[in-house]
C-alpha cells in the first residue's frame, strides 16, 4: 500500500520549547535513523505531543535544532512528505469523509487523487459512507479518516499522537497492520503512546519523557519492552 | 502544487461550506437589513440632512456586520484543529490567507448587494444610475475590511477574550477604510453623482498595502 520515497532521519539536538516560564521540552537531543519506529512514552505534560508538532514544525522550538537528515541524494530532506495523526482529528465535521481527502489530497498535489481516495476510502472501510458528513460518523471513525488523510500523500516521515484513540479493537489492529506495513518499507515512525499496544509492538525503539527531558532510551539502554512498561506503571 | 492552485481548492472548500449551511450570510443580512431599518426609523429620511448621513450609517452597519462575519473565520479552523492539517498541506501559508481572505470579501460583497436595494427605498436615495461605479467602492471597501479583518481574526483566535479582541482591533483600524468608503459612497449617491478618484484611490492604496504586508507577515500569524 505505502511506498514512501525518500524517508529521512531525524536529529534533534537540544532542542528546548518553553511557554511563558514553562517548559515543555529541556534539552531534547535525539538521533532517530531513517526507517526506524520510535515510541514516545511518558506522562500526560511529559512533552510528547510538543515534541511531535515542532517535528511537524507546526510549533517552532525556543531554542535547540531539528533536522531531517537523508533520505533521496539531491532531494531537499527537509521537505519531505510528513504525515501527522494528531489527538485532534484535524478533519473537517461539515465535509464528507470523500471530500475532507479529496480537499487535503488537492492541496497535497497526490496525482490521481480520486483514485487513492477511493483506494484509502476502502482501506479505512468507509467507502459505503463516502458521501457521508463526518459530523455523523462516531470518534473512531472520524479516527480512521484522520488517518488516512496523514496517509494520502505516502509520507517518508509519518507523526502519530495516541492514534489508536476512539479505535475499537478491529480498527487498532487495521492501524497497526497499516503501520507495519509502513515500517517494513522504510517510513520513519514517532508515535505517542500510552504504555504496551499492538501498536507499540511495532516499535523498534522507546524513548521516555519526563517534563520535557528525555529520561530513558532502549538505543542508549534498556530495552523498549522495558521502557513501555515503565510507562505503564509511571 | 502553486500558491494560486492551493488558494482556489481551500476557496472551493469555503465556498461549499457556507452555502451548504448558510450561516454566516443569513446573520449578516439579517444584521445588517436590522440596522439599516433601525437607522431609517431613527432619522428622517426625508431630509436632505439624513441622506448626507445615509452612506456612512450603511458603512457603519457593514463594519459591525463584517466584525461578526469574520470572527469565526479562523475560529472554525480550531475545532478540530484543522488550521494544522491546512498548514501540512499548502505549499505556502499564504495561500489559507487569500482563499479565506476572497471568501470573505465575496460574502460581504453579497451582503452589501443585496442590501442596497433595501437602503435604497428605507432612505429614498436612488441607486440605479450609479450601480457599476458603486459595485467598485463596495469591492475596494469589501476588500479593505476583509484584508484587514482576515489577519486580525488569525491573531485573535489564538487569543483570550476572542470574541471581544477582533472588533476592538478591527475597528480602530478600519476607520480609514470607513472614512473613505462612506465618502466615495454618498458622493456617488449625491444628485451630481460624482465620481471621487481620490477616495476610490485611497481605498486601492489601503487594500494593495494590508494585502502586501499579509503576504509578508501572513505565515508569522498562523504559527503557535
Amino acid at each position: 500500500m505505502i511506498e514512501p520515497a525518500s524517508a529521512p532521519g531525524i536529529r534533534f539536538d537540544k532542542i528546548d520549547k518553553r511557554y511563558g516560564g514553562l517548559y515543555a521540552l529541556r534539552r531534547v537531543s535525539l538521533e532517530i535513523a531513517k526507517g526506524e519506529c520510535v515510541a514516545l512514552v511518558g506522562r500526560n505534560g511529559s512533552g510528547k505531543t510538543t515534541l511531535l508538532r515542532i517535528t511537524a514544525r507546526l510549533a517552532r522550538p525556543t531554542s535547540g535544532t531539528l533536522a531531517f537528515v537523508g533520505g533521496i541524494p539531491g532531494h531537499d530532506s527537509q521537505l519531505a512528505p510528513v504525515g501527522f495523526v494528531a489527538h485532534a482529528t484535524m478533519v473537517y465535521d461539515e465535509l464528507t469523509a470523500e471530500e475532507n481527502l479529496l480537499l487535503f489530497g488537492r492541496l497535497l498535489g497526490v496525482p490521481e487523487v480520486s483514485t487513492r481516495v477511493a483506494e484509502l476510502l476502502r482501506e479505512i472501510g468507509l467507502y459505503d459512507r463516502r458521501t457521508s458528513m463526518l459530523r455523523t460518523f462516531s470518534r473512531g471513525m472520524r479516527q480512521k479518516v484522520a488517518v488516512a488523510r496523514a496517509l494520502l500523500h505516502r509520507p517518508a516521515v509519518l507523526l502519530l499522537d495516541e492514534p489508536a484513540t476512539g479505535l475499537d479493537s478491529v480498527s487498532v489492529q487495521w492501524l497497526a497492520r497499516t503501520l507495519k506495513q509502513l515500517r517494513d518499507s522504510g517510513c520513519t515512525i514517532l508515535i505517542s503512546l500510552h504504555g504496551e499496544s499492538e501498536i507499540s509492538a511495532l516499535a523498534t525503539r522507546a524513548v521516555r519523557l519526563d517534563s520535557g527531558a528525555v529520561v530513558a532510551d532502549s538505543a542508549t539502554g534498556g530495552s523498549a519492552a522495558a521502557i513501555l512498561n515503565s510507562s505503564v506503571s509511571g | 502544487m502553486s500558491l494560486l492552485s492551493n488558494a482556489a481548492v481551500l476557496l472551493g472548500k469555503e465556498l461549499r461550506t457556507e452555502f451548504r449551511s448558510r450561516e454566516l450570510l443569513t446573520t449578516t443580512v439579517v444584521f445588517i437589513l436590522m440596522v439599516v431599518v433601525l437607522f431609517s426609523f431613527t432619522f428622517d429620511t426625508s431630509s436632505a440632512e439624513s441622506k448626507r448621513f445615509a452612506p456612512g450609517l450603511l458603512w457603519l452597519a457593514f463594519l459591525f456586520a463584517a466584525s461578526l462575519m469574520l470572527q469565526p473565520c479562523f475560529l472554525r479552523e480550531q475545532n478540530n484543529d484543522t488550521l494544522s492539517a491546512l498548514r501540512l498541506s499548502v505549499s505556502d501559508p499564504f495561500a489559507i490567507f487569500l482563499a479565506k481572505l476572497a471568501a470573505n470579501t465575496l460574502f460581504l460583497l453579497l451582503t452589501e448587494l443585496l442590501m442596497l436595494p433595501v437602503f435604497s427605498i428605507l432612505f429614498n436615495v436612488p441607486a440605479g444610475p450609479v450601480v457599476a461605479p458603486l459595485i467598485l467602492v463596495f469591492f475596494l471597501g469589501s476588500l479593505g475590511i476583509s484584508v484587514a479583518g482576515t489577519a486580525l481574526s488569525a491573531i485573535s483566535a489564538q487569543a483570550r477574550m476572542r470574541e471581544l479582541m477582533l472588533p476592538i482591533l478591527l475597528l480602530p483600524l478600519l476607520t480609514p477604510v470607513l472614512i473613505a468608503s462612506a465618502e466615495a459612497t454618498a458622493a456617488l449617491l449625491d444628485p451630481a453623482h460624482a465620481f471621487r478618484k481620490d477616495w476610490v484611490g485611497f481605498l486601492a492604496i489601503f487594500d494593495v498595502v494590508f494585502l502586501t504586508a499579509m503576504w509578508l507577515f501572513g505565515e508569522y500569524l498562523l504559527e503557535e
